[in-house]
């Protein structure tokens, strides 16, 4: 017998692969040209522009929405691309209402941003159907960077360090590149493979030899690739997570949100994903979300997002909670995780509530079980395998400058490297302005 | 990226995107900042000849139109010449083209209708390592009611006059600068190129009161309750302007005269369509001081690709559409349309029904279920449907195949053009056999 949203236990398949698909279409879909027409034409052109200051990579926003709204949308893509060369997936995935478009005049004004995420996205989307690749390589220089990691970060420095001339050797210890615009992020804001297919736009700059299924500190070494090679990045994310300090010794039915989120989008019509009746999602971020959504998605009956603070402190966006809200998930807050309970597989979680008092946090010494038959932990993760010598800070890479750590000739950016929010944007950021450091250091 | 440096009367620039003389190149810092974001040239703000200052008013300067979201769709100005001493503009004006040699420096001048009063301007002018100069026989407020600007505009005889002094007494490049507020732009540029101009550049601002306030009555902008006419500029005036510069572009009289484009360039596409007409360069004011200096980036991406995108150089754009300028009688009375509306893209408003139905041919059918749909045999082709549909592209219009019946006429579709001059209507057709 088919499983259904009421079938007990973990289980793939509640819904038909019809209602799946469905509820994982694309969460924008794309403007037409007319839409984007007249999205563009809500653009002020304001002057010294604050959505530009609010992009972490420093896009020209007003100049790349007039080149929409002037019928060049390829045009406006170079724009953006020159400063983010991950603009495509950024288009998709960038908390904007936390970023550009909460820094819009128009979102002072009305209430109502120029919808800067779907303009960029209609600008890279139209030429990358276009099969363009906008940039050119500069004369070889005759160096040879590593570049460790093939995500957001070390895309953008391999990608920006190819076009100055150097050849760049790019490792990543998954089977396939794209990092966390691969494996961690919901699959319904990135659909249609685009992660894979902006990762292969990307190499056509060329020079890029690209080494999958190379792990730092298994198949490659720092020492070795600082002797094989003129600099290096390290780009390596974060392969850890943070573990959850309960009671009880359950451990069926728990797992880490990014494990889930990951199996998700590798998967094909997602009837194969296993999940839940009764789910809690332990976190309040971003990972958090992507999950419990996805949960809901999939058919879980009951979703709970449970946070031991209190809403405003809960680091997704508030567009980002009533997403969830809209997808019928639960959104519990100020429940602080005690103990798992069950026997073997989990049955339920207890929390003790809290109370945010003068920013400390305080039990009130009243506790909540919540019948869970799947629990997701998503409360953070960490570095993990860093390689020896290198100096950290809070739990990071420490760098100094444009992500120079205390090893001469490494560089590192990303969600490894301290400093900075660990968004895609801010990764794309870092990895270019390493790579043009590094590009200098070389031949300054 | 395809090259668009510009060669106009030998003046070279990295573009053809040169700032009109207007408020924006009255100094310069102005003219510094514009340069440093792209321009490729700047026609400096009429200088006046030498003596007591030009007094502006103190009031507003400009009026202004807009669309409902706000966005400026004409501009109106009471502004005069500039009101700086002489002596500073001539200083900056060959600082500027001293420290930047690669872009197009027009010196923009307006004296009175005087030999001794060019003479004297003249050689100071061309002292500063300028380019060339513009005549502004253009502006229709203020200086006009002094004799100058179009007060001289409007009568052929002066421009022809004052351009042939230029020529006699300068090396420089001489480009008359028209006035719109005419009848037949055509009598001015014939006037300025048998003075011996090297070129013309329209439109000049239209004569123009924005609005009227229904409270205090005075027309907008007021100066203490009075308004008088300003000069009107900006994406309105882009049509007629437009015209205008095809007009001159296609007279035999005048065919060939440079011409440099003006009126309502917002967009790299407007400035393309000026080229298609004819013009060399293309001068901007109302959108830099909408927008910022910063639009040029835009204007030369776009026009770059576009000609790449063409395979054209930026000399085989200038003039490519005036062979398509023609008269009405010229126009092909075989090519029959009628309109089609893609029932998809409907949205049903009804106001291609109702323009049809009230003001035009009764072609249109609404049928049960908000259904509307063409009557062949009353539609003449008019496209006023197609001009009042809110959706791009629902309506469009479609040739009949030569050969098919047009059911409006009961005529075969003729495949051989044919027009005005040999039709059996027309009293003064020659005989077609």
């Amino acid at each position: 017998m088919a499983a259904d949203i009421y079938s007990p236990g973990v289980v793939a398949g509640r819904l038909d692969a019809e209602t799946i698909a469905a509820n994982f279409a694309d969460l924008h879909p794309p403007y037409d040209g007319h839409e984007a027409a007249v999205a563009a034409d809500r653009c002020y052109f304001c002057h010294d522009a604050p959505c530009i200051t609010a992009c972490p990579t420093g896009i020209d926003i007003p100049l790349f929405i007039r080149q929409i709204a002037t019928g060049a949308p390829e045009a406006a893509a170079k724009t953006i691309l020159s400063s983010n060369i991950l603009g495509g997936m950024c288009a998709r995935v960038c908390p904007t209402e936390t970023l550009c478009e909460e820094a819009c005049v128009r979102e002072a004004a009305e209430g109502k941003p120029v919808e800067i995420g779907r303009l960029q996205r209609h600008a890279t989307d139209t030429l990358m159907a276009a099969g363009i690749h906008p940039f050119e390589r500069a004369a070889s220089t005759g160096k040879r960077i590593a570049v460790v990691g093939a995500g957001p970060a070390g895309l953008a420095c391999a990608h920006r360090l190819a076009m100055k001339g150097h050849d760049v050797d790019l490792y990543d210890a998954r089977p396939k590149g794209g990092g966390l615009n691969e494996y961690g992020i919901a699959a319904y804001k990135t659909v249609g493979g685009f992660a894979q297919a902006e990762l292969d736009w990307l190499l056509k700059i060329g020079g890029i030899s690209v080494h999958y299924g190379a792990a730092l500190g298994r198949d490659i070494s720092l020492d070795a690739l600082r002797d094989s090679h003129d600099a290096v990045f390290l780009g390596i994310g974060l392969g850890g997570v943070n573990a959850l300090r309960v009671e009880g010794a359950v451990t069926e039915g728990v797992m880490d949100a990014v494990d889930f989120i990951a199996a998700l989008r590798q998967s094909g019509d997602k009837t194969d994903i296993p999940v839940g009746r009764q789910v809690v999602v332990i976190g309040g971020g971003m990972t958090a979300v992507d999950a419990a959504v996805q949960a809901k998605l999939l058919g879980a009956e009951q979703v709970t997002i449970a946070y031991r603070r209190d809403r405003a402190a809960m680091s997704a966006s508030r567009y980002e909670q009533d997403l969830a809200a809209s997808k019928g998930v639960r959104l519990m807050f100020n429940a602080q995780p005690e103990a798992l309970h069950g026997n073997g597989a989990v049955e339920g979680v207890e929390f003790a509530l809290t109370q945010s008092v003068d920013g400390q946090l305080r039990l009130t010494g009243e506790t909540r079980v919540v019948p869970a038959d799947m629990v997701l932990r998503a409360i953070g993760q960490s570095l993990d395998g860093t390689p020896e010598g290198i100096a950290l800070a809070g739990g990071k890479i420490a760098v100094t400058g444009a992500g120079r750590t205390s090893v001469a000739g490494v560089w590192a950016g990303g969600d490894c490297a301290a400093g900075g929010d660990d968004l895609t944007v801010t990764a794309v950021a870092e990895g270019r302005d390493a790579a043009e450091d590094i590009h200098a250091s070389l031949l300054g | 990226m395809a090259d668009l440096t510009t060669d106009f009367l030998g003046i070279k620039s990295p573009n053809p995107f040169w700032l009109a003389s207007a408020p924006p190149t009255d100094k310069a810092y102005n003219v510094e900042r514009a340069f440093k974001a792209g321009w490729g040239g700047v026609v400096w703000k009429t200088l006046g000849e030498a003596g007591p200052p030009i007094v502006n008013v103190n009031g507003p300067r400009y009026g202004a139109i807009w669309g409902a979201d706000r966005r400026l769709l004409g501009l109106n100005n009471i502004e005069l010449i500039t009101d700086r001493p002489l002596e500073v503009n001539l200083r900056e004006i060959k600082q500027v083209k001293r420290d930047w040699p690669d872009r197009a420096m027009i010196v923009s001048i307006m004296v009175p209708c005087e030999e001794q009063a060019w003479k004297a301007i003249l050689p100071l002018v061309e002292e500063t390592g300028a380019d060339g100069i513009e005549l502004n026989f253009g502006c229709p407020h203020g200086m006009s009611e002094r004799g100058m600007g179009s007060a001289v505009g409007q009568v052929p005889e002066y421009i022809e006059m004052v351009a042939r002094w230029c020529k006699q007494n300068t090396r420089m490049p001489v480009i008359v600068k028209l006035t719109p507020n005419i009848t037949d732009i055509r009598y001015p540029a014939r006037a300025a190129m048998k003075g011996g101009a090297d070129a013309v550049s329209l439109i000049n601002t239209i004569s123009s009161i924005t609005s009227v306030n229904l409270d205090s009555f005075s027309p907008e902008p007021s100066i203490d309750g009075k308004g008088s006419h300003g000069g009107y500029c900006g994406p309105a005036v882009k049509p007629i302007a437009l015209n205008m510069v095809a007009e001159i572009a296609r007279d035999p009289e005048t065919r060939g005269l440079p011409i440099s484009g003006i009126g309502g360039v917002t967009t790299w596409r407007d400035a393309a369509e000026f080229l298609a007409l004819g013009a060399g360069t293309v001068q901007v004011c109302t959108a830099a001081m909408t927008y910022g200096f910063k639009i040029v980036q835009e204007m030369i991406s776009g026009l770059s690709q576009y000609l790449d995108e063409k395979e054209m150089t930026l000399a085989e754009l200038t003039g490519r559409a005036v062979p398509n300028v023609t008269d009405w009688q010229y126009l092909n009375l075989n090519y029959v349309t009628k309109a089609r509306i893609d029932q998809d893209a409907c949205i049903k408003c009804g106001r291609c029904y109702a323009a049809c139905e009230d003001t035009s041919h009764q072609a249109i059918w609404m049928k049960p279920g908000r259904v509307f749909e063409v009557n062949d045999a009353e539609c003449v082709a008019c496209n006023l449907c197609v001009d009042v549909c809110p959706v791009e592209d629902c309506i469009t219009m479609e040739r009949l195949a030569p050969g098919s019946v047009d059911p409006r006429t009961g005529r075969v579709v003729e495949a051989e053009y044919g027009n005005w001059t040999t039709h059996p209507n027309n009293p003064a057709a020659k005989a077609a056999e």
